[in-house]
């Protein structure tokens, strides 16, 4: 088990940073980010944007039907149709790897006699107008031949139910107690029998969390250039280069050094991105016609085009003393994979591992599991199976507190963890923890004034009510209520992955102004790692002008833009060779000044403001002096600690790099009578560790916010449960909120250094979409007197007419 | 797929003559977003955008002639003392891009049940002024809505205007959707107040095939109106006199289950609407002794 530092500090000491205190734009500071204005300006070039002179568009038949029987494929209308150059079906991939996947390799890149999932890939076009290539493919003739389908986990385990995937291999495969679950994960703890009979209270509770859509407002697209060389060149909206090119190579028969990718302007992300879409029949089509192939998914096809968030049933039951200490807690947690594994397994992990939430729980039984089905492929979404376990347990603790008959934030501090706290895996909790902190601060703030529509005048303002302008209600039946949250999420991949990210650094003289370049392969899917990236590199450099690269293969992998990791782990891969390139910079100049000046050898040396300055700030050399006409470049791969995988059978291992928290308050306002709901104000408490970029910061919690509250009261893939298939993949009726749903968000970010972290930093991004939503649902349920064991919870629901 | 683009008013009806499969496009905020997501392929495109006279309307003695081409956002700006319905249901259409776009003409000529406009339409009491090159007529709005998606224009007919009763009392407009904007109808309401003929009229969107009147309740409540000459002496509308109006709206809709909603759902959020519109409507009549009352319920 990695050991902690011990650099004298105490733990949780706010980062000091000398080097780069003196240059402008370094960290801590809310620099703006490049691409800002472009966007909201709309000149900023998404990857649905490209052009190329000659190109052909990519078309993708889908399937009709959620599971059948390929019984035959007919392509000979449609590739006499004028202006096709290629249809390809299965029976065309160039080799013999024709499936690829993030762990498991068990997704067709073209359905072979068999559709698992309503909107799977069957056979993809190319023709010189997009219209061409829809109208070739509709005349694609396939005949299938329905399968029962397999929808939930009495359907998938059922003693006679087909097999999603008939002779599997993976490394699950041994371990799980029938072939249609994915993965399997307990983590027993403790001794849950004899902590329950210590229970004065013990409350149950069966969860129901929906199946949540990514929502990106780009929708999948790339454009695959045809090279002379036999390669292709790539250009991609994705979250993770280099996991893309691992599984595109094969399935072309190339190298991976001839499949050149770089990264395109991205639409947002939040997991989506993470599982391939179009890149392989983008590439295909390109080597088959010679021509470089555009694809780009319509909204429509983009809700077939990639995993969701996996839709789950939590039982929960929960235990406590009279005086509202937790005794103990089992829970099972289905998680419903669909047709393909994506990133199921680690799913399962993270639930099943952060499963108890941000409590002292020495007693537990916990057992995860994800299902194969016939549902859409379910896989990486903004808080990664935390988000559904926070929801249950949540609600389980207000359902607890009232038992107990305290206050609700009151019973959760009082049994909140701290640093130093054993999580249920065993792992201790080895940096700040301050739940208790979180939830005080978000308690303490003030509360939004009541009857805000009567604030401008006699008149009802209905923009301040539920229902805004469609004009329900003048303050009729409106009433208010308030719920908390706390949530905790890990950062950075687990269970021993090999997490590591590449930085390539560079500093050299350009027209008289020493300038540092940063090349990495990580994918800036709006999060703002590029401002974050210029920020760390002044700070190490102390110089002004920074330059980043395009993202590329050109340079190693940075790993990928999910788990809250990028500032961590490619933000500490550049500091890493940014500090290299200050050793390598201070060598120069001790080569070529050391003998003029003492200070060379004996002071603690500094780059700022383009010179070398000793840490009394006598300024030793300008950096264009030491450097000339040399240039300094360190391309380095840098690693957080490692973890290690959970036990099989007991869940125990140090299987997180760093945990994250915040807390909600939700006030909302809900029209009782017509089911309607208002959140008025969410107010969030998020300890980050250290604030690169507070603006950022912030706009990362509120987003993460706002993406939790559209999943308490209205986000939902609604799948039929009878034929499977998606009934509602539009804008239209798979509703986001809009900026009249969306509440003031006032954040207090709290800043306790995480010792093992880059600056002490924590990776921001997911921990507030966990406790936004079992918020939401606690402020309803307080204003309503009713009990909402489902999220998203909807006016039906809300009023008895479901 | 062809695109037709007359010059004149004539010209248009002219083509819609020879081509009567030909869709007309307008603000395109119906049109386009079925032939993107390849719900319809017309034959042909009739686009009626250089036909200025369609973005013009004229206020009359008794109504308003309103352009088919004028959009939400102007009846919002310059409609809202004549047409106070109708500029409330203005206000929940989609977008402000799509109410700079959109107009009463398009929701008329898809006539989905969920169309916003239609409960405005139907309470206020309108006609459609439809017109080919045999001739004009006018087509009252209770017999235009035929089916789902269906309406009582011939195939070569255009609509040129809708004439919509100036409001002479108060008028209101709800919706209800999932969310606080942007959201297609789970069910609607209109109801308008007629104090020079002594009525009250409905409308309800998204709760039956086609927008409908709720009949039964306005034959109920403007008999109890009268009985107790409320129209006069300006009582207060008692709850149960309201709760009976609410059932028999409710009572007046059938709906369905889709995924925007339970048809219950549908049923009961519609009474709940009319219960409280007939509330603000008659409270705004008490207030204002029979005038054209202020509407209640700001919108910006």
């Amino acid at each position: 088990m990695p050991t902690m530092p011990t650099n004298g500090a105490p733990l949780g000491t706010p980062t000091d940073v000398t080097q780069g205190s003196r240059t402008k734009g370094v960290i801590g500071e809310s620099t703006l980010r490049p691409d800002g204005t472009l966007k909201v300006t709309g000149e900023f070039a998404y990857s649905s944007d490209m052009w190329h002179e000659d190109m052909l568009w990519g078309h993708i038949l889908r399937s009709t039907v959620a599971h059948a029987e390929i019984l035959s494929i007919d392509t000979g209308e449609a590739l006499a149709t004028p202006g096709v150059y290629a249809v390809m079906t299965y029976d065309d991939l160039p080799t013999d790897v024709r499936n690829y996947g993030l762990e498991v390799q068990d997704t067709p890149v073209l359905a072979h006699r068999r559709v698992r999932h309503h909107g799977e890939p069957v056979a993809i076009v190319a023709a010189d107008h997009p219209e061409t290539a829809r109208r070739a493919a509709a005349k694609i003739k396939v005949e299938y031949e329905e399968l029962p389908v397999i929808t939930d986990e009495a359907s998938a385990t059922a003693p006679d139910a087909i097999l999603v995937h008939e002779n599997r291999e993976d490394r699950h495969f041994a371990h799980v107690p029938h072939p249609n679950i994915v993965h399997r994960q307990p983590i027993v703890r403790g001794d849950v029998a004899a902590a329950r009979r210590r229970a004065d209270f013990v409350v149950e509770g069966e969860y129901t969390f929906g199946m949540q859509d990514q929502a990106f407002l780009g929708p999948e697209s790339g454009l695959a250039v045809p090279a002379e060389d036999g390669g292709v060149d790539l250009y991609i909206a994705t979250q993770w280069l280099h996991s893309d090119l691992r599984q595109i190579a094969p399935v072309l028969g190339l190298p991976e050094d001839k499949v050149r990718m770089t990264l395109s302007g991205v639409g947002g992300a939040f997991g989506g991105r993470e599982d391939l879409s179009m890149q392989i029949h983008a590439c295909l089509l390109a080597l088959r016609t010679g021509k470089p192939v555009k694809i780009v998914y319509n909204r429509f096809e983009s809700f077939f085009g990639h995993v969701h968030r996996h839709p789950a049933k939590l039982h929960y039951e929960h235990g406590a003393t009279k005086d509202g200490k937790l005794t103990h807690m089992k829970c099972r947690i289905v998680l419903d994979g669909g047709a393909y594994a994506s990133t199921s397994p680690a799913v399962v992990g993270n639930a099943a591992s952060l499963a108890a939430g941000p409590y002292v729980l020495d007693d537990v039984d916990i057992e995860a599991i994800a299902l194969y089905s016939n549902n859409p492929p379910c896989g990486a979404m903004r808080g990664f199976g935390a988000v559904q376990a926070c929801f249950a347990y949540e609600a389980q603790m207000d359902k607890l507190a009232d038992k107990v008959g305290l206050d609700r934030v009151e019973f959760r501090q009082l049994n909140a963890m701290s640093q130093g706290t054993v999580m249920p895996t065993g792992q201790p909790v080895d940096s700040p923890a301050p739940v208790a902190e979180l939830l005080r601060r978000v308690k303490a703030m003030p509360m939004p004034p009541e009857q805000q529509w009567l604030a401008a005048g006699v008149e009802a303002d209905v923009r301040q009510l539920p229902g805004g302008l469609s004009n329900t209600t003048h303050g009729e039946s409106v009433v208010r209520g308030v719920g908390y949250a706390v949530g905790i999420k890990n950062v950075g991949f687990s269970e021993g992955f090999d997490d590591y990210s590449t930085a390539k650094v560079r500093m050299e003289v350009v027209g008289g102004e020493p300038v540092a370049t940063v090349h990495t392969a990580m994918a800036e899917v709006g999060q703002g790692g590029v401002t974050v990236h210029a920020q760390i590199a002044r700070t190490e450099l102390g110089v002004a002008q920074v330059t980043i690269q395009p993202a590329d293969t050109q340079v190693g992998s940075a790993g990928s833009t999910s788990a809250s990791r990028q500032t961590y782990v490619t933000g500490g891969a550049v500091k890493n060779a940014c500090e290299l390139v200050r050793e390598k910079v201070l060598a120069i100049g001790r080569r070529k000044f050391g003998t003029y000046h003492p200070a060379w050898a004996t002071a603690e040396l500094l780059l700022e403001g383009g010179k070398v300055v000793t840490d009394g700030g006598e300024v030793l050399a300008g950096l264009v002096d030491v450097l000339e006409a040399e240039a300094v470049e360190v391309e380095e791969e840098w690693r957080h600690r490692p973890t290690e995988p959970f036990d099989l059978r007991t869940g125990q291992g140090f299987g997180h790099v760093q945990y994250s928290f915040a807390a909600h308050r939700a006030v909302v306002e809900v029209d009782t009578e017509l089911g309607l709901v208002k959140v008025i104000e969410l107010a969030c408490a998020q300890d980050v560790g250290k604030a690169l970029n507070p603006l950022s910061v912030i706009g990362q919690i509120q987003g993460g916010t706002t993406q939790g509250l559209g999943m308490a009261v209205m986000e939902e893939i609604i799948v039929d449960p009878v034929t499977a298939k998606v009934r509602n993949p539009s804008f239209t009726d798979y509703l986001i909120p809009t900026i009249l749903d969306t509440p003031t968000i006032p954040v207090d970010v709290l800043e306790l250094a995480d010792d093992h972290a880059p600056y002490g930093l924590r990776g921001v991004g997911e921990a507030p979409t966990l406790s936004s939503t079992p918020a939401v649902l606690a402020a309803i349920r307080d204003a309503t007197g009713l009990e909402f064991n489902r999220t998203p919870v909807r006016p039906e629901h809300l009023t008895g007419t479901a | 797929m062809d695109f037709l683009r007359p010059a004149s008013w004539e010209d248009a009806l002219a083509a819609k003559a020879a081509h009567p499969t030909a869709v007309p496009i307008a603000g395109g905020t119906d049109v386009m977003v079925e032939i993107n997501f390849d719900h319809r392929r017309p034959e042909y495109l009739l686009d009626l955008n250089r036909v200025g006279e369609l973005g013009d309307w004229e206020v009359g003695e008794e109504s308003v002639r309103l352009g088919a081409s004028v959009p939400y956002a102007a009846i919002m700006d310059n409609l809202r003392g004549e047409l106070p319905g109708l500029a409330l249901a203005s206000h929940t259409v989609a977008s402000p891009q799509i109410r700079n776009r959109g107009g009463v003409g398009g929701n008329l000529g898809t006539a989905s049940p969920a169309g916003d406009a239609h409960p405005a339409l139907l309470a206020a009491g309108a006609e459609v002024e439809a017109e080919s090159v045999r001739g004009s007529r006018l087509i009252p709005i209770d017999a235009f809505y035929t089916g789902v998606k269906r309406n009582a224009l011939a195939p070569d007919e255009l609509i040129r205007a809708v004439h919509i009763k100036k409001a002479a009392g108060p008028q209101q407009y709800s919706k209800v959707g999932t969310r606080n904007a942007m959201v297609i109808a789970v069910c609607a309401f209109g109801l308008a107040l007629h104090p020079d003929t002594r009525t009250v009229r409905t409308g309800i969107g998204s709760a039956a095939p086609t927008p409908v009147r709720a009949k039964t309740a306005e034959e109920f409540l403007n008999a109890t109106l009268e009985e107790g000459g409320f129209w006069d002496n300006g009582r207060i509308i008692t709850p149960s006199v309201a709760k009976k109006f609410a059932e028999l709206c409710a009572a007046a809709c059938n709906p369905i289950d889709d995924v925007r909603g339970t048809a219950r759902y549908r049923r009961h959020a519609v009474g709940i609407m009319a219960r409280r519109t007939l509330t603000w409507t008659w409270e705004s009549y008490r207030g204002t002794d029979g005038g054209v009352a202020q509407q209640r319920g700001r919108v910006a």
